[in-house]
């Protein structure tokens, strides 16, 4: 499978998912400059985590902007893989691929600690690998995951499975717990907590091994 | 030409940052605050040369394009 991780300024957990695809899975990795607009040829393609230009005027809002995020809207709309850790779930809401919002965090703290997930739907094309209610375990490090969506939107992820992954203890005040979300396709996924920093047993754990393997599946 | 853009959370959206604030006011001694919202203002210099209409139109379109998050945010301007 050929993978694209993208970089824009601020980026910091690019080389991180690079790592975990190429060391660890033995994939096809290229990195992408957030200028550059060819993703001929790719099957998957990450949004990593970061400060994507430094968070100014709202998470994620100036990267949804980016030369890349055209190409990744036509990308995702054809059919391709995208996943959003972290400030690339921001920036796939700010571009309007996934609904909602991420709001600062209820505690206007940032939170960098190890959480407890629930896996809510595990029929998805990144959770196949997962079996349903799946507590796993994954690191946050977040100022800004509290993701908010009106009464309206959060009955439609609800009543089409949309929502994949769910905090057991609420660390942040997102509605509903809502860790990650897909969209309506099933084609894109954006979440809070970093999969790729626990695909290794000396790194802290590995239960994100199994959202990497569930794309590849 | 300058343009004033306010930015405000929607009512329906929780303003933690707006309560914290509320809260300090409330520690200084200002007891009569039942409310405090936190949001941004913007101001943007536009080419003297535009027509108001004109002007109107932009700004609108970089609003709902960039400005504001209409998913949880309101916008008004003043020219």
């Amino acid at each position: 499978m050929k993978w694209g991780v993208v970089t824009f300024p601020g980026s910091n957990c690019d080389h991180d998912c690079i790592y975990v695809l190429k060391e660890l899975f033995h994939q096809d990795v290229q990195s992408l400059w957030y200028k550059e607009t060819n993703l001929k040829g790719l099957d998957a393609v990450i949004l990593p985590g970061g400060f994507s230009y430094g968070d100014y005027l709202r998470v994620g809002a100036m990267a949804a902007q980016a030369p890349m995020m055209k190409e990744v809207i036509s990308f995702s709309k054809k059919g391709g893989l995208v996943l959003g850790i972290c400030n690339g779930f921001q920036i796939l809401t700010e571009s309007g691929l996934l609904p909602g919002a991420l709001l600062r965090n209820t505690s206007l703290k940032f939170m960098c600690d190890t959480v407890e997930l629930s896996v809510s739907n595990a029929n998805a094309k990144f959770t196949n690998r997962y079996t349903k209610n799946q507590k796993i375990s994954m690191p946050i490090a977040h100022a800004d995951g509290n993701y908010f969506i009106d009464s309206e939107g959060l009955k439609k992820l609800q009543d089409q499975d949309q929502i994949l992954f769910r905090y057991t203890q609420n660390p942040n005040g997102s509605v509903d717990d809502i860790a990650g979300i897909c969209n309506e396709a099933g084609n894109v996924l954006g979440l809070m907590p970093h999969p790729e920093r626990v695909c290794e047993d000396v790194l802290g754990g590995e239960d994100g091994r199994a959202l990497f393997e569930s794309m590849m599946s | 030409m300058l343009v004033k853009v306010y930015i405000t959370l929607k009512p329906s959206v929780l303003d933690p940052q707006g309560k914290t604030v509320q809260k300090s006011l409330e520690n200084l001694g200002f007891k009569d605050v039942k409310d405090v919202r936190v949001g941004k203002y913007i101001e943007v210099q536009l080419s003297d040369t535009l027509k108001k209409e004109e002007a109107q139109k932009q700004i609108q379109k970089m609003c709902e394009r960039l400005l504001a998050n209409t998913v949880i945010e309101n916008y008004s301007f003043h020219i």
